[in-house]
């Protein structure tokens, strides 16, 4: 099978493919840096802020208990909201590109 | 020629590196099953000295039901008949997978014909070892919050892995780390040495799950240490052998769903127990008369007196707060940086995004696995939690000192208080879905090792990527099987040796070595082949370094220490023992072990240290940032015109998937 051969620096300079790394670059950074500060929270609140994480919420839970359950649901919360930005705009993106350049 | 040595010389720097590590003495007491966790020791070692110290206890908090003497028997019928429909399934599977293998595509990608939903099933079946099972809600049945909290950093590792690595990977890569590494690099050098950082963290990985095997086997149905690690091993090899990664992904699918079943099974029957309330559960946690004398215990031995020595109800509450287990926040940090980075430059994760078509399968397999992974996490709670409230947390150290069989006693319990029989099958079941585990994670190790090899060293090094596919499948056939081999060697060499750390090491090593230098061969334009090799040299040997000088490692001085203090303990204890009184069973153990320890007093560590240099059981917060930095100022040292030019392609490939390498072409 012989591969097709590119012009992979034209390509890079595309508007539509410019658009597409600097939206991703933005997104995926981004939320990966609040991902990993809301993680870090935890360890570092359970160690210096243990009058905090003491506190009751709900009955006898307490706020540390809570907020290590919410770093699930953020986890997961995340995770669907990457999926639907990256399946309706990224995806989109790709696609248009690949249509422009008829390859 | 050079090349070639330099292979050597590596390989033999890495295999003195492992066996300096298997000599590393036992230092716990045996039982501890748990490979991950550095935990598994500290947690073994910890129960063990409550005896002297409750002596002295002023306790006041309402005495606690006797309890029974707790034991833990499979019913052996039982359990292996399960054992065997469980290698039924999977070797059918085999069969069916084996007539498949035509090609390298076939054997080390499933030919790319694993669906997104397979996938995100044999992720999470690839990753929950017998520790996240066992492991952390022994850890939660003992510690409370803390297990709990420990847990968190597994999940979140996904994110990294979804947002940075799996996509790029899928649309950059074909079967293994070395390709996407060696895409705009001096390809030879760049795979030799990307190979060797795989078989390290592997080879650390599969040493501590095959010990864990042998020892959870043999705890578990009784059949001798050896025979287990030989019997694990040979199907292990067979798997991957005949089927490749079709049948490792389902073996890796039929593991996961048996996982989900048993937890979810369990943690019904425990929130039946509550009413189905969970602010009901909680109370119960906090007003569990056991629960709170046991957290008394250990606020006494960490030397807490007046208003800090909590008892009663403020003491149950205790076990809902932190810092019972993980009480240095720094190796906390450190563990959970190692988990964030580790697991995105984990080969045997990676190796899964080569078996998706494309990249939206890729996106589409992490978050199911995120779900499978997180709920199963969520309901340890409930089992860690469970174990705590109805087996009792001086139930479950009676069986084993660090709590891994909480969640075994738990079935074997909740399951007899329906009926004896269900108890017994409840348990088989149990057991069995621990056997299956282990089989999964080794199948996926051996086979991102047997890649590394076959395909980085052999077929691209080696033969200068001319290997038609019969050849490339034979050699793949061929290292899976010597991979295997080894490992089943290393498992019964490594049986009386610590091993707690290795998975601690294999993170470490992922997160400092691997995870850099994928990231910036993906996203910087200036990245090349002088950084990927500093990169993943720097990192290795950093990690590897830094554990040796660890407190994970045996220090013979400390240990004799600890022995002196013990036998005064003892000795005190004998004298107020009435006249003719002997020392229990327990005592008389701790006894004897102080005595052993304390004959080695001039001993040195490993490397002739008498005490650990750094503090940190993870070396995470250190490695880490000097893998980074090795590989950067490597790059930006030696630059390459070459490596520059050839970004735009690696970028525009890995953003959009144009011109990707299907695996399904051939």
């Amino acid at each position: 099978m012989a591969e097709k051969k590119y012009d992979w620096s034209a390509i890079a300079r595309h508007p539509k493919f410019v658009e597409l790394h600097s939206k991703k670059s933005a997104f995926l950074f981004g939320w990966w840096i609040f991902s990993t500060v809301y993680y870090f929270l935890l360890p570092i609140g359970a160690a210096y802020a243990p009058g905090l994480f003491k506190i009751k919420v709900i009955g006898v839970v307490n706020f540390g208990y809570a907020f290590a359950l919410s770093q699930f649901f953020v986890s997961w919360g995340l995770a669907h909201y990457y999926a639907h930005v990256a399946n309706k705009d990224f995806d989109r993106l790709t696609r248009n590109l690949i249509d422009e350049l008829h390859l | 020629m050079t090349l070639n040595r330099f292979i050597i010389a590596a390989s033999l720097a890495l295999s003195i590196a492992t066996a300096a590590f298997a000599e590393e003495p036992q230092k716990a007491p045996a039982g501890a099953v748990d490979p991950a966790a550095a935990a598994a020791t500290a947690t073994a070692a910890a129960p063990a000295m409550t005896p002297p110290a409750a002596e002295t206890a002023p306790i006041a908090a309402p005495a606690p039901k006797l309890t029974v003497k707790k034991e833990l028997k499979a019913n052996k019928a039982i359990t292996l008949s399960m054992f065997a429909l469980i290698i039924g399934i999977t070797l059918a599977v085999v069969i069916k997978a084996a007539s498949k293998n035509k090609t390298a595509a076939d054997f080390y990608a499933a030919g790319g014909g694993i669906t997104g939903a397979q996938n995100g099933w044999a992720i999470a079946g690839d990753y929950m070892s017998a520790a996240s099972f066992l492991g952390i809600s022994g850890m939660i049945s003992l510690y409370g919050y803390d297990g709990f909290m420990y847990s968190v950093g597994w999940l979140v590792a996904y994110i990294t892995v979804l947002l940075i690595v799996a996509e790029p990977c899928r649309n950059a890569g074909k079967y293994t780390m070395g390709d996407i590494l060696s895409f705009r690099t001096d390809p030879k050098p760049v795979r030799a040495v990307a190979a060797m950082a795989t078989v390290a963290v592997t080879t650390f990985y599969l040493t501590a799950q095959m010990v864990g095997a042998g020892k959870l086997m043999a705890l578990l149905v009784g059949v001798p240490y050896r025979t287990a690690i030989v019997g694990v091993g040979i199907l292990m090899v067979g798997y991957v052998v005949f089927g490749g990664m079709t049948a490792t992904t389902w073996v890796q699918i039929i593991k996961a769903g048996l996982l989900m079943a048993g937890a979810s099974l369990l943690s019904v029957l425990v929130m039946a127990k509550a009413g189905f309330n969970p602010l009901r559960f909680f109370e119960m946690i906090v007003n569990s008369p056991d629960i709170q004398d046991h957290v008394t215990k250990m606020l006494l031995k960490d030397g807490k007196t007046g208003a800090d020595l909590l008892t009663g109800v403020d003491a149950g509450q205790r076990f809902l707060e932190p810092g019972l287990y993980l009480k240095n926040p720094l190796d906390q940090i450190s563990l959970g940086m190692a988990l964030v980075l580790g697991t995105a430059g984990m080969p045997h994760i990676l190796m899964r995004f080569f078996t998706v078509p494309t990249a939206q399968a890729a996106r589409k397999s992490v978050i199911i696995a995120m779900w499978i992974i997180g709920i199963f996490y969520v309901l340890t709670t409930l089992l860690g939690f469970g174990a705590a409230i109805n087996v009792t947390p001086q139930g479950i150290t009676q069986v084993d000192a660090g709590g891994n069989m909480a969640t075994l006693l738990l079935a074997q319990q909740l399951g007899a208080d329906i009926a004896p029989i269900f108890g017994d099958i409840f348990l088989a079941f149990l057991c069995s879905v621990a056997f299956a585990t282990i089989l999964a994670v080794v199948s996926g190790l051996v086979l991102a090792a047997s890649a590394a090899i076959a395909h980085d060293i052999y077929v691209n090094v080696i033969k200068d990527g001319h290997a038609d596919q019969h050849e490339q499948v034979m050699a793949a056939r061929i290292t899976s099987l010597v991979v295997g081999v080894l490992g089943i060697i290393i498992g019964i060499a490594a049986e009386k040796q610590n091993v707690a750390h290795l998975v601690a090491l294999a993170f470490a090593v992922a997160s400092s070595g691997n995870l850099p230098v994928v990231v910036l061969s993906l996203f910087w334009k200036k990245f090349n082949t002088a950084g990927v090799i500093a990169g993943l040299v720097v990192g290795t040997i950093a990690s590897i370094g830094l554990v040796m000088v660890s407190p994970n490692m045996t220090y013979p001085k400390l240990e004799a220490a600890k022995g002196e203090k013990i036998i005064h303990a003892m000795e005190k204890k004998m004298a107020a023992l009435a006249p003719g009184a002997t020392l229990d069973a327990k005592d008389q153990k701790a006894l004897d072990k102080a005595k052993v320890d304390l004959l080695n007093k001039d001993g040195k560590s490993i490397l002739g240290l008498d005490a650990p240099i750094l503090t940190l059981k993870n070396p995470g917060i250190i490695s880490i940032p000097l893998g980074f930095l090795a590989a950067i100022l490597a790059a930006l040292a030696f630059p390459s015109k070459r490596s520059e030019e050839m970004f735009d392609e690696v970028y525009v490939r890995q953003n959009t998937g144009i011109g990707m390498a299907k695996a399904i072409d051939h």
